[in-house]
């Protein structure tokens, strides 16, 4: 591994601006926040993987994966980001290396060309190019590579230097965003910007979840101008550095990201969510207020007022009919646990009970207020292994689990309903209206008349109550042509499975 | 009779294969109680896992030795026998197959010996068969990957023997990444009809066909019981279905002379009736039983509706060679023009052998490209070709792996008389399915004038 790559590892590891982080000590903080992981019993995504993650939404560029096949075959066009624009983001691109181009060493001149047809053909906005396993293993200088692309053809080419085997899908976050950071963001300037200019950072707008939230921020005249999320475009994120204020959606990932705009350009920066009721108003005050901060009329804090009042009194409007359908029953919650305690006091406040929810990714402050809401911490799950899930589910230990797609088979197969809640979900619960969406699909969930059905018995459970008579078997097998003998069976209660009598049947039927 | 050409590109758009050890990782789901292992940093298996699931939606138990920058250096042996252990102690698993990543080959670490010392010092391992296959991903797709694997499986666990002593009734089904569960399960059908038992080798029918079991799992649930494995050196024949499948079939002939036959493709009436003629030769009948005569049958009928719609038909397909040799052949025997054909692996004589000019080795950009080159009618790929569907508006036949945007993939069977039936509807559906009606522009004529069209016009009130 390259040292510059080692020195940024240390670096976004090193993370002033997370709590979880700052609560450590100096020698576990200098360990990082992965954990070694565990030959035979890990799970996850790898660096290259989570790097995707964050940068593929933008969505005029051309994400080109400098490896083998596997990294970008097995996991290409896997993830509901929308775009309303540009499908650039949308194409699979590789070199797929071959053992051919491995051993000739000819890695940075495939790349090269691979670069130069890419944006022949699509004419992306940039070419982002993705450092794995195998060409950090070989030595590719992907950074050099784009260097001299970016000056031949105009059009910039990014390196992300993120090959798997560093760490993990969060660290990848990181590393795609520091790549951002040193290489885009800044490099361009916008022609107007407005008081009410904010950047959002972390939003993947998976199957539209942004828009969900966008008629909100219209309604309040704020611009999105600089964009690290879903349907960003480059240019959008090349000129972050002039908005006002950013707000960093359900993130720790990008909290680097977020605080080095804020120490080079000056930019305020805060935490929040737009998943749940309180959480979208409280954002909506936040970004507002600091908009006023850096200089934004007052008067903007009323009109935010006025919308959380009015959409808050919808929302829970639109929530009662489901009341009746929902209330008393009970849910697992299996997240990242991020920030999910406003979706917890959502459903609570509906007369659902919450029966756990896991509290893997949570801060000590998400901890506190889940405990606040839930009146004690014996609800949380730290981490819970499939095996015990499916049991607690199977025994009826909870009505309904919401999780990500990880854990939907455990459900399902222990005939529970389940909600997906997670990336790569299909739809948008983000916002007021978002809140609305979730509970119906919960009540679609619960309400299902197939439960009932998959749960009664199978016809064979409960024992026959008369046994039929039936005649002998009678013919001969057509295979070996041995007649069946009649008598040889007892004639008197045999299964009702039998061969139809005098017909020439299939050696597989007798 | 076709000529493999390479697309010349740096970049792959739109990758058509998937990788080989994860067609390893699949091979090793058709044992029963198994946990396939990735050699290789952890990422390459989450990827892995996520493509099974969207196909099968299905858990599906999957492992990595999680090399990580230090292993990646000092190799990973440690990584292994640690994978080992923990699995065992998490899952009891009863089989453990090995799969290399690009990773672990790039280094050029010797899997095959540290294995063997690793086996051969943790005797606790014992209750554990542990089988390992090199599959980089940079040499072929899933198809080879799969084929390596079961190559794996029996020089492990099928006995080396000197004397002969088959078992008259059964016959090994050695079963290509192209079968479907319900394929397989087909198969199993056609050959118990002739009173013969098959060893299937790796069964998926039992593992990822489907199912609510009552309880959950660590490791692959069905699939070939670990013990019967041994019994396929008793078989009268290894019957062994795709031409993936002859490497394989080769080992056991070596190591326990098993004749074998190799049935590259199942599809359509001739190939069908070359496998029922071996099962009557095998088993002695010369009279089928009476459904494979009725199938027979039905399937004549279903291409004497179907070939209006096949006649001519453009089809542009793209596939591993095994599954683009089956259903290709059976279309072009259909009287269809294989006008693009693409494929992802270069290793497989049945390549030559596709009734067409050229199969391009390449991705889906290149299957787009020749698609409308060759003003296809109809597309044959996996679930990725609907972008390629989308673009050049036509009708998308989802076959292959992954299928990920359609439920029931595991049930598709286009093989065997019942099976090709159902393909040939398909098919002759799909090209039904397109709206064309005729205008007269398309002939060259020109419409009746305008002064002869009637004007709508509001009812007077
Ligand atoms: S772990 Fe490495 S080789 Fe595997 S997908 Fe991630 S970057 Fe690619």
């Amino acid at each position: 591994m390259s040292d510059a790559l080692t020195n940024r590892i240390a670096q976004v590891f090193n993370e002033p601006g997370c709590a979880t982080n700052t609560a450590k000590s100096e020698v576990s903080r200098k360990t990082g926040c992965t954990k070694q992981l565990t030959p035979g019993a890990a799970a996850g995504g790898c660096a290259f993987d989570g790097a995707m993650i964050a940068l593929q939404p933008i969505v005029d560029v051309a994400h080109l994966v400098h490896a083998p096949l596997a990294c970008a075959g097995n996991g290409w066009d896997n993830r509901s980001a929308a775009s309303s624009g540009a499908e650039t983001y949308r194409l699979g691109l590789t070199t797929d290396l071959t053992e051919l181009d491995i051993v000739m060493g000819q890695g940075e001149k495939k790349l090269f060309r691979a670069i130069h047809e890419v944006i022949e053909a699509h004419h992306p906005a940039a070419v982002f190019v993705y450092a794995t396993c195998v060409s950090a293993l070989i030595g590719d200088d992907i950074g050099a590579v784009c260097k001299a692309a970016s000056a031949k053809w105009g059009t910039p080419c990014i390196p992300v230097d993120v090959p798997g085997f560093v760490g993990s899908k969060n660290l990848g976050n990181k590393l795609g965003a520091e790549a951002l950071f040193d290489h885009v963001i800044g490099t361009l300037e916008p022609e107007t910007t407005t008081p009410y200019d904010i950047n959002i950072i972390g939003d993947f707008n998976l199957s539209g979840e942004l828009w969900q939230v966008k008629p909100l921020l219209d309604r309040l005249g704020i611009r999105i101008l600089g964009s690290v999320s879903g349907d960003a475009r480059y240019r959008q994120v090349a000129m972050a550095h002039r908005a006002r204020v950013t707000m960093l959606v359900c993130s720790k990932a990008f909290v680097t990201l977020a605080r080095k705009l804020e120490e080079r350009w000056g930019i305020p920066y805060f935490e929040g969510s737009f998943y749940g009721i309180s959480d979208t108003s409280d954002a909506l005050r936040r970004i507002c207020g600091l908009l006023i901060e850096r200089g934004a009329p007052a008067e903007l804090a009323l009109r935010c007022e006025a919308l959380i009042a009015e959409e808050e009194a919808r929302a829970r409007a639109a929530l009662e009919p489901y009341r009746p359908r929902v209330e008393g029953r009970r849910v697992l919650l299996y997240t990242g646990g991020h920030k999910s305690w406003s979706v917890v006091s959502a459903l609570m406040e509906l007369g659902m009970e919450v029966v756990g929810t896991s509290m893997r990714k949570a801060t000590e402050n998400d901890r506190e207020r889940v405990v606040q809401i839930m009146g004690d911490d014996s609800h949380m799950y730290e981490n819970m292994a499939p095996r015990e899930m499916y049991t607690m589910l199977r025994d009826a230990g909870a009505d309904v689990l919401l999780s990500g797609g990880r854990s939907q088979f455990v459900a399902l197969k222990a005939l529970v309903p389940w909600v997906d809640v997670n990336q790569e979900k299909h739809e948008a619960y983000a916002g007021y209206m978002g809140m609305v969406d979730l509970v119906r699909a919960i009540d679609l969930a619960l309400n299902n008349p197939m439960w009932a059905d998959l749960r009664s018995p199978a016809p064979w459970d409960a024992p026959l109550a008369t046994g039929a008579v039936l005649p002998a078997p009678q013919g001969a097998c057509p295979i070996t042509h041995i007649a069946a003998h009649p008598g040889q069976l007892p004639a008197a209660l045999a299964r009702p499975l039998a061969v139809a009598s005098g017909s020439a049947t299939d050696f597989e039927d007798c | 009779m076709a000529r493999l050409v390479t697309a010349r590109h740096a970049v792959s758009t739109n990758p058509l294969k998937s990788s080989a050890p994860l067609g390893a990782a699949l091979a090793y789901l058709g044992i029963e109680g198994s946990v396939p292992l990735l050699h290789g940093a952890q990422g390459c298996t989450a990827f892995g896992m996520v493509h099974l699931v969207r196909h099968f939606k299905e858990a599906v138990p999957l492992q990595t030795t999680a090399m990580n920058e230090v292993t990646t250096i000092l190799g990973g042996a440690e990584q292994i026998e640690e994978a080992i252990e923990n699995i065992r102690k998490r899952a009891q698993p009863r089989f453990i197959g090995i799969a290399s990543t690009a990773l672990a080959e790039t280094r050029g670490e010797d899997v095959a010996g540290e294995l063997r010392e690793i086996l051969a010092r943790r005797r606790d391992f014992d209750a554990t068969r542990v089988v390992y296959a090199a599959t980089p991903d940079f040499d072929g797709g899933l198809q080879d990957g799969w084929a390596k694997a079961v190559e794996a499986i029996v020089s492990a666990l099928v006995p080396a023997t000197q004397q002969r002593d088959p078992d008259l009734r059964q016959v090994t089904l050695l079963c290509g990444s192209h079968l479907t569960p319900a394929e397989i399960e087909e198969l199993v059908r056609m050959v118990r009809a002739f009173g013969l038992e098959p060893l299937v080798l790796p069964d998926l029918s039992g593992s990822l066909d489907g199912h609510v079991s009552g309880n959950w799992s660590g490791t692959s649930l069905g699939g070939t019981p670990v013990d019967r494995i041994a019994l396929a050196a008793r078989s009268v024949c290894t019957l062994a279905i795709g031409e993936q499948m002859r490497g394989a079939a080769r080992i056991i002939e070596d190591r326990a002379m098993v004749p074998a036959q190799v049935f590259p493709a199942l599809t359509g009436l001739k190939p069908v009736d070359g496998f029922v003629r071996a099962l009557m030769e095998m088993s002695g009948t010369p009279e089928p039983p009476p459904s494979i005569r009725r199938d027979r049958a039905r399937l004549m009928d279903a291409m004497l509706d179907a070939h209006f719609f096949t006649g001519g038909l453009r089809v542009a397909i793209a596939a591993d060679p095994d599954l683009m040799f089956g259903l290709g052949t059976a279309l072009a025997a259909m009287g269809a023009e294989i006008v693009a054909a693409v494929t992802t692996s270069q290793h497989s004589p049945v390549i030559g052998q596709m009734p067409c000019e050229t199969v391009i080795l390449g991705d889906l950009g290149d299957f787009e490209r020749a698609a409308r080159v060759g003003d296809a009618q109809i597309l044959i790929t996996h679930s990725h070709g609907r972008h390629a569907a989308h673009a050049l508006h036509l009708p998308l036949l989802r076959v292959g792996f992954p299928v990920f945007d359609r439920i029931g993939a595991q049930d598709a069977c286009r093989l065997g008389y019942r099976g090709s039936r159902a393909f040939l509807y398909e098919i002759a559906n799909a090209v039904q399915a397109i709206h064309h009606r005729p205008r007269p522009e398309d002939f060259g004529a020109t419409p009746p004038p305008e002064e002869f069209s009637h004007v709508p016009h509001s009812a007077p009130c």
